[in-house]
């Protein structure tokens, strides 16, 4: 059997990618028909979708963006300006950097160990570090509290030594540690495992200590994952929510995050200044997901100047 | 043999270092991802096997895992229909606005799951003109099923989106023209000449998206109006046992919800690896 004419197939092309122009002759051949049902299939291919991801995620954005404003601006900036917002805004801060510091440090040797260290059960560090995305944000607060509170293993340890975690700001960071932990983790692996190891025995080879090749050769390899991994890590953090309520024993103006600020002014029924406080909240994850998308393209730039 | 032989001998060396950092990884994910998995597993059959199972046989708990794993399941199919069909539209339809829509995908990821509840609650609560249309018809959204399903849904909306479509990328499109040109509707060719080479990555992206609302907390506790046997969610429930000074039962529970996700897991690595590499090679 003989292939068909060009011309026949540029059009059945088209069919399945609607945007491209048709060519002229194509169009002459075919019927109006076809045209037709050609845009109808396009309108349903995009309709269905497009109108779904509208209405689960930009209908309730602009509503919520509405309901802060209901009582004005002025008191928009109110709610997100109370001694109470701000401090929660610290506070959410706060526990975002320690999360950032400790699991970029600990994320790069864990990615490093797993790419290039060899020993019996190495494999099952995988399996660890990813762990944490798999536990209820609730059960990691009541594995805190098993570890830590006041019947916990180490309760009775850490009375003695004056030290209190629970209900207090060290439970609260190693909450939000824990539940952001595979962030740097798993953008740094897939990275160091795509460079390879010929620059680093290079550089060993020709003289360099381990030190210097990790700071000189490697880390200027995975600096775009590790930034992207620093900044999943704070989208993450910064919405820390169920664990952190169960620990912080959700004391006003002491221990409170931002997201458990608003939700005591659910509780409380302040409708409003919660509105507003997930708002800011809101454009702050919006800022986050313009960055993540331009380090994203970084990173991939990065990646194929490697490879080539 | 060669390629022993080849390989410096430097990388078979055990340095200070090396072992250093080899010891502070194991100690660190042991300290912080071991020990308090150990801990839930052990408080959580600390009254024995008969303990166990008794709190997690109360009607209450019953009643809870049935929801959770019913509205996780809900979402789960549809996530997997319109998650398919998102990632076809952003990969093999061009239209204005597709690098935004694309960018718009991730924002469940970046948005805290507190104020994804929020959001839904101010859209379709009782109150809303949303709200008050369904509700003129009878149809209860928030502090029902439905909105426990759409909470997952917004939360868990990347997965599918996210694991389908690089697979349609390194896909070559000829395939499924060939199909057309010889015939078939574009959805006939859609369904046998392109689903099948989706189908491991649909599989692997339900399964992580039904791993992850199974724990679901934030968006769940404010859109479900948690009434006990009737829209309290297991994980609002091991919440609430805690709060009562119950940190066994709540254990048990967690268990459960850790096992079924743990199994989850196991299964999307088996298709991984025995699905994908066809479709990436």
């Amino acid at each position: 059997m003989s292939l068909r004419e060009p011309g026949v197939v540029v059009v059945w092309t088209d069919s399945i990618r609607p945007s491209a122009a048709p060519s002229g002759a194509g169009v002459s051949v075919r019927p109006r028909g076809r045209e037709w049902s050609k845009l109808a299939r396009r309108a349903v291919l995009l309709g269905v979708p497009l109108g779904y991801l509208a209405l689960l995620l930009v209908g309730p954005l602009i509503a919520v963006v509405r309901g802060s404003l209901a009582d004005g601006i002025p008191a928009f900036f109110d709610a997100v300006t109370s001694p109470d917002a701000l401090h929660a805004f610290l506070m959410t801060l706060g526990m975002s950097g320690l999360a950032i510091v400790l699991n970029t440090v600990f994320g790069v040797a864990i990615a490093w160990t797993i790419c290039r260290d060899r020993f019996v059960g190495r494999s099952l560090l995988g399996g660890l570090v990813d762990l944490p995305f798999a536990v209820s944000p609730v059960v990691v607060g009541l594995m805190a509290m098993l570890l830590f509170g006041r019947h916990g293993w180490f309760g009775p340890l850490l009375k003695q030594a004056g030290i209190k975690v629970i209900f207090s700001w060290p439970g609260m960071a190693l909450v939000t540690t824990f539940v952001s932990l595979p962030c740097v983790v798993r953008e740094v692996t897939p990275v160091l495992e795509e460079i390879g190891l010929g620059e680093e025995e290079a550089a060993r080879i020709l003289g360099a200590s381990p030190a210097q090749t990790f700071l000189r050769v490697v880390l200027p390899n995975i600096r775009w994952g590790i930034a992207y991994g620093i900044v999943l890590t704070a989208a993450r953090t910064l919405g820390e929510f169920g664990g952190v309520l169960l620990v912080s024993g959700g004391l006003a103006g002491k221990t409170e995050t931002a997201t458990l600020l608003i939700y005591r002014q659910l509780e409380e029924r302040h409708d409003t200044s919660a509105h507003a406080v997930a708002v800011v909240l809101a454009c702050v994850s919006i800022t986050i997901l313009v960055v993540m998308d331009w380090l994203k393209r970084r990173r991939d730039r990065d990646l194929r100047d490697v490879g080539s | 043999m060669t390629e022993l032989a080849s390989r410096p001998r430097h990388t078979r060396r055990i340095g200070a270092l090396r072992l250093g950092v080899r010891s502070m990884v194991v100690a660190y994910l042991g300290a912080f991802v071991l020990l308090p998995l150990s801990a839930v597993l052990k408080v959580g059959f600390s009254k024995g096997l008969w303990g166990f199972a008794q709190a997690i046989l109360t009607p209450d708990a019953i009643a809870a895992l049935w929801l959770t794993l019913q509205t996780s399941l809900a979402m789960a199919a549809i996530n997997a229909l319109l998650g398919t069909w998102i990632a076809y539209a952003l990969a093999r339809v061009n239209f204005p606005g597709r690098t935004l829509v694309n960018a718009l995908i991730d924002l469940p990821f970046a948005i805290p799951t507190l104020v994804t509840g929020v959001m839904l609650v101010v859209l379709f609560g009782p109150q809303s003109s949303f709200g008050l249309w369904f509700g003129e018809h009878g149809v209860r959204i928030m502090y029902a099923r439905p909105g426990i399903v759409l909470a997952l849904l917004f939360v868990t909306l990347p997965f599918v989106v996210r694991t389908v479509q690089p697979v349609l990328y390194e896909m070559d499109i000829a395939n499924e023209e060939a199909a057309i040109t010889l015939g078939a509707s574009p959805f006939l060719a859609f369904r046998k000449v392109t689903l099948p080479g989706l189908w491991p990555a649909i599989r692997t992206g339900t399964l992580l998206s039904f791993s992850r609302a199974l724990g679901e907390f934030g968006s769940v506790v404010i859109v479900s109006g948690n009434i006990p046997r009737r829209t309290l969610t297991a994980a609002v429930l091991i919440y609430g046992e805690i709060e009562s000074g119950r940190p066994e039962a709540a254990a048990a529970v967690s268990a459960v919800l850790l096992a079924v996700a743990f199994m989850s897991i196991v299964l999307v690595e088996n298709f991984q690896r025995g699905g994908l590499p066809r479709e990436l090679a």
